[in-house]
């Protein structure tokens, strides 16, 4: 049975689980017919030309895991930040797994989605914020049909978060093939601090495939940081789809770290409502084998005095092939709008490729607008120049990469952060670099 | 001091009507409307072409029919109803002139209006001129000073009754019947177009000049161009157009073909100026046109391009860089007004070793216009060392006009080195205020900075036609404030 059926099926027995009197069970059904008859996008539509997802779409996955599986902390405190305190909510084969995690409701919510869509105290939240600005394709259409669990932050006026909060997606591998399909809300209300880490991890071979959409809301004079890292196993693909919306004011970045999985695709989409918003989009990008990533922006400029500030690096080895798509509109209200947008590439090999379309739509005549994208290699003359000097070939292409990445790097507010992605581009370019960036 | 505003600027850009707008009462031999089988053979007929044409022809007309039109470019517009036109006209006194005399008076008047009278043009230095006026060719000129180097300068037509062997060899193959739905329609039912062939070792000694012109109320133009350098020539090409107002759409979907072989160089100019619609959109131009250029071994095309007519264009002049160390470049003005809207840009596809590629665009919109740059730059697996610069720049002039741009990278060579950027703005503030200082007023500072931003483009230009293009820019942007 195509994946489509099977999905369109599975619905039937999803709704004899879930309280149908919830105001969001019309939403539910509302989005199995947009899957219905949207379907999966084919390298047909204009936004996935260069992203097939044919091959992940072939396995027979089980939608509802059948077993709750536990693993011990040891065995995955390697992908935790685990050296600063921070709350935690994870989930282990998209169930939510409460002796790892570590929510609260003191004072600010951070909990699960379940939660939220089930108990009367957060209907009002939900009836405001839900399926909101999440846009109305395919794959969107069916995480919001089956959407249950996911994470869940609430953080009132006027507080800054003491901590970050990491949420943490493992998948075991009980089943043959599984797809999760996480469902986030963040509300961040005005002149509040928050700050996320986000990663989905595959403890076997089997394949996995998480569709994952997440909602933000930054309120005026908010601030969010956001930071996805992407190091899964070859077998495990993601396809992340994120909205922003801002208010006036507001101050949100969104940085993604894609070293891993076979294929991943980030839909990120930042709307701006309201004067003075600033966006940050940044992302370093490092592939070998036959890795596909697919970085896919839209940052919707609607009011004046806002700025836009895109950056993403990629360097691509082997047969891996990047994606990305960049686009910046500006609506002819949005005066004096700053929005800027690079786009660094390196191909490494002859299998290796990119493709690459920054796109610009300017309605409003006094803008700053500029887009930039380069393909490239390692300079030669800067490798010779560390090669004379005794630095071997392996460790000189590494800091020409690490220096190629750097401006995205700084801008990492988390240390501890930090210096875990730097490990993981050192394991992953296979050397060992003793220096902090 | 003259207080000259963007606004009046504006103002005046909104007023300004399409100075060449007139319409030559000329007799016309005009086939009934509607597309069927029976008017294919009837054109071809019409002709007088050998049975391969009519068959080529017919091919073109069936793909066609199984094709739908394009619908991913970046404009809006009331779809021409294909059948509704009539696919064939030309002026009726057909005899090929020997002496200026000879041509039809109303004629010559519409050249003197366009400032490129026959006799004005002889004695211009240099420029031979295939005048098209409905689609077949009436005049030639200087065509004897070419044919004593061997260079076949003649209506297409006229090379397939002439030429048949180099036609048959060359045409179609740079772009397929397949390749659009536009090219389709035009393999099926041009009228008529230009025929160039430069034989190896010459290099053509004068600019190439073919001048288009509809004229006919209610006939699309459908213009065939093959222009074929052998090796080791060089050839500079020049295309300009300008059309009568006109209320009701007029649809043009013309190919060009452009093929260089190895050393060779082409040089394409074009300037259109074809009718844009009046201030409130109504009227205007369908420009559909498929151009694109084959380079083998150590050859070069360049393209230029002048686009300020035409209510919609959509137009990409390409380069396939086949041959190892050859060259493609493309350089483009587009100006948008009222309610033009403009989807335009190239494609630069990169398969032989050590090619290079540049791309440098100017969008300049005004009115309530769309102008979009829409690009290809693909490097395949083989294109070692390939190099690309790119440049797209919008200037908008008032916040009811768009500026768009679409560049599709795809690299799939590790030696591939690409550049891209892209910039928007306006006429700053600062700039205007620098130029008051120093006494310069408005009026003449934005011309200044209107020229000065599409320079680039401009001096690309042959000396004969870069005077032409800076008339045309006046007319539809820079008002009288060139």
């Amino acid at each position: 049975m195509e994946l489509k059926e099977k999905l369109i099926a599975s619905f039937m027995a999803f709704e004899n689980t879930v309280d149908l009197n919830s105001p969001i069970h019309d939403i539910r059904s509302e989005a199995i017919k947009t899957f219905e008859n949207h379907g999966f996008p084919t390298k047909k539509d204009e936004a996935w030309k260069y992203t097939s997802l044919n091959s992940i779409l072939k396995h027979n996955y089980s939608v509802f895991p059948k077993h709750e599986n536990t693993i011990a902390f040891n065995d995955v405190k390697k992908y935790f930040i685990h050296d600063i305190d921070s709350y935690k909510i994870v989930f282990i084969d998209g169930k939510y797994s409460s002796y790892l995690s570590q929510t609260t409701h003191d004072g600010i919510d951070v909990c699960l989605m379940s939660a939220a869509l089930t108990k009367p105290k957060y209907r009002p939240i939900i009836e405001n914020y839900f399926n909101t600005i999440a846009s109305k394709d395919g794959l969107i259409a069916l995480n919001t049909a089956f959407s249950q669990e996911g994470a869940y932050i609430y953080i009132g006026k006027n507080k800054s978060v003491d901590k970050p909060v990491q949420i943490l997606h493992f998948s075991t591998g009980v089943e043959a093939a599984l797809l999760l399909q996480p469902r986030n809300l963040i509300i961040v209300d005005q002149n509040s601090h928050l700050q996320i880490i986000e990663r989905h991890q595959s403890l076997t071979d089997n394949p996995v495939l998480t569709n994952s959409v997440t909602e933000i809301f930054a309120d005026k004079r908010a601030i969010v940081d956001y930071y996805k890292i992407q190091n899964d196993n070859e077998n495990a693909s993601l396809i992340d789809n994120t909205f922003i919306d801002q208010k006036q004011e507001s101050v949100v970045s969104v940085h993604t770290f894609s070293f891993g999985g076979k294929l991943t695709r980030n839909n990120l989409n930042f709307y701006q409502y309201g004067e003075r918003i600033e966006s940050t989009l940044k992302g370093v990008t490092i592939l070998g084998n036959k890795q596909h990533v697919d970085h896919h922006t839209l940052v919707r400029h609607t009011e004046p005095n806002c700025e836009s500030h895109q950056d993403y690096k990629g360097i691509f080895g082997d047969a891996a092939t990047g994606v990305f798509n960049g686009k910046i509109i500006v609506n002819k209200e949005a005066q004096k709008t700053n929005a800027y947008q690079a786009n660094n590439n390196i191909l490494l090999s002859d299998k290796a490729s990119i493709n690459t379309k920054p796109q610009l739509e300017i309605f409003a005549d006094d803008v700053k607008c500029s887009h930039g994208c380069t393909i490239g290699q390692l300079d030669e003359s800067a490798m010779f120049y560390m090669r004379s000097r005794g630095i071997p070939e392996k460790e000189a292409k590494a800091l020409l990469m690490y220096a190629f990445s750097n401006n995205v790097l700084e801008s990492v507010k988390i240390p501890e952060l930090k210096q875990r992605i730097n490990k993981i581009i050192a394991t992953k370019l296979g050397v060992n670099i003793g220096f902090d960036l | 001091m003259n207080k000259y505003t963007e606004d009046d600027l504006r103002e005046e850009l909104k007023t300004k009507e399409y100075e060449y707008g007139f319409y030559t009462d000329i007799e016309s031999d005009t086939l009934p409307i509607g597309l069927n089988e029976d008017i294919v053979r009837a054109i071809s007929a019409k002709k007088e072409e050998p049975e391969w044409m009519t068959q080529w022809r017919l091919e073109s007309f069936r793909v066609w029919q199984s094709m739908v039109e394009p619908e991913w470019a970046n404009i809006q517009y009331d779809k021409p109803d294909f059948q509704a036109i009539s696919y064939y006209s030309a002026p009726n006194k057909k005899p090929k002139y020997n002496s200026i005399d000879e041509v039809d008076p109303e004629l010559l008047d519409t050249f003197k209006k366009l400032g490129i009278s026959l006799d004005e043009q002889k004695k211009l230095a240099g420029v031979a001129m295939d005048v098209v006026v409905d689609s077949v060719s009436v005049a030639t000129t200087f065509k004897k000073t070419l044919s004593e180097k061997g260079i076949i300068f003649c209506s297409i037509s006229e090379a397939i009754k002439e030429h048949p062997d180099l036609v048959k060899k060359y045409m179609g193959t740079v772009v397929p019947k397949t390749d659009n739905f536009y090219a389709a329609l035009n393999s099926a039912v041009f009228s008529d177009g230009s025929f160039c062939y430069i034989p190896k070792g010459v290099k053509c000694p004068m600019e190439l000049s073919t001048y288009f012109r509809i004229n006919q109320a209610g006939t699309g133009q459908f213009e065939r161009t093959l222009v074929i350098a052998d090796e080791d020539s060089y050839v500079s090409y020049l295309e300009g157009c300008t059309a009568p107002s006109r209320d009701e759409n007029q649809l043009h979907a013309a190919v060009v073909e452009l093929i260089a072989l190895d050393n060779a160089e082409i040089k394409y100019s074009t300037v259109q100026n074809w009718y844009p619609g009046n201030a409130e959109g109504k009227g205007g131009v369908y420009n559909f046109v498929t151009k694109r250029g084959l380079c083998e071994k150590n050859a070069k095309i360049s393209w230029t391009q002048v686009e300020t007519g035409s209510a919609i264009t959509w137009k990409y002049p390409s380069c396939v860089l086949k041959g190892d160390n050859s060259v493609g470049e493309f350089y483009s003005i587009a100006v948008t007004n009222n309610f033009q809207q403009a989807d335009t840009g190239t494609k630069m596809i990169h398969l032989g070793k050590n090619t290079k590629s540049t791309i440098i665009s100017k969008g300049i919109s005004a009115g309530k216009s769309q102008n979009s740059y829409r690009g290809l730059v693909k490097i395949s697996p083989n294109a070692d060392n390939a190099r690309n610069f790119s440049q797209c720049d919008s200037l908008l002039m008032g916040n009811e006009c768009g500026a768009h741009t679409f560049p599709y990278i795809e690299a799939k060579n590790k030696s591939a080195k690409i550049e891209h950027e892209a910039t928007t703005s306006k006429i700053g503030e600062d700039q205007i205020f620098y130029c008051n200082q120093r006494g310069i007023d408005t009026e003449k500072a934005i011309a200044l900075i209107v020229n000065g931003f599409s320079k680039d483009v401009l001096n690309k230009l042959p000396m004969e036609f870069a005077v032409e293009a800076q008339k045309l820019l006046e007319i539809s942007l820079e008002g009288s404030v060139g």
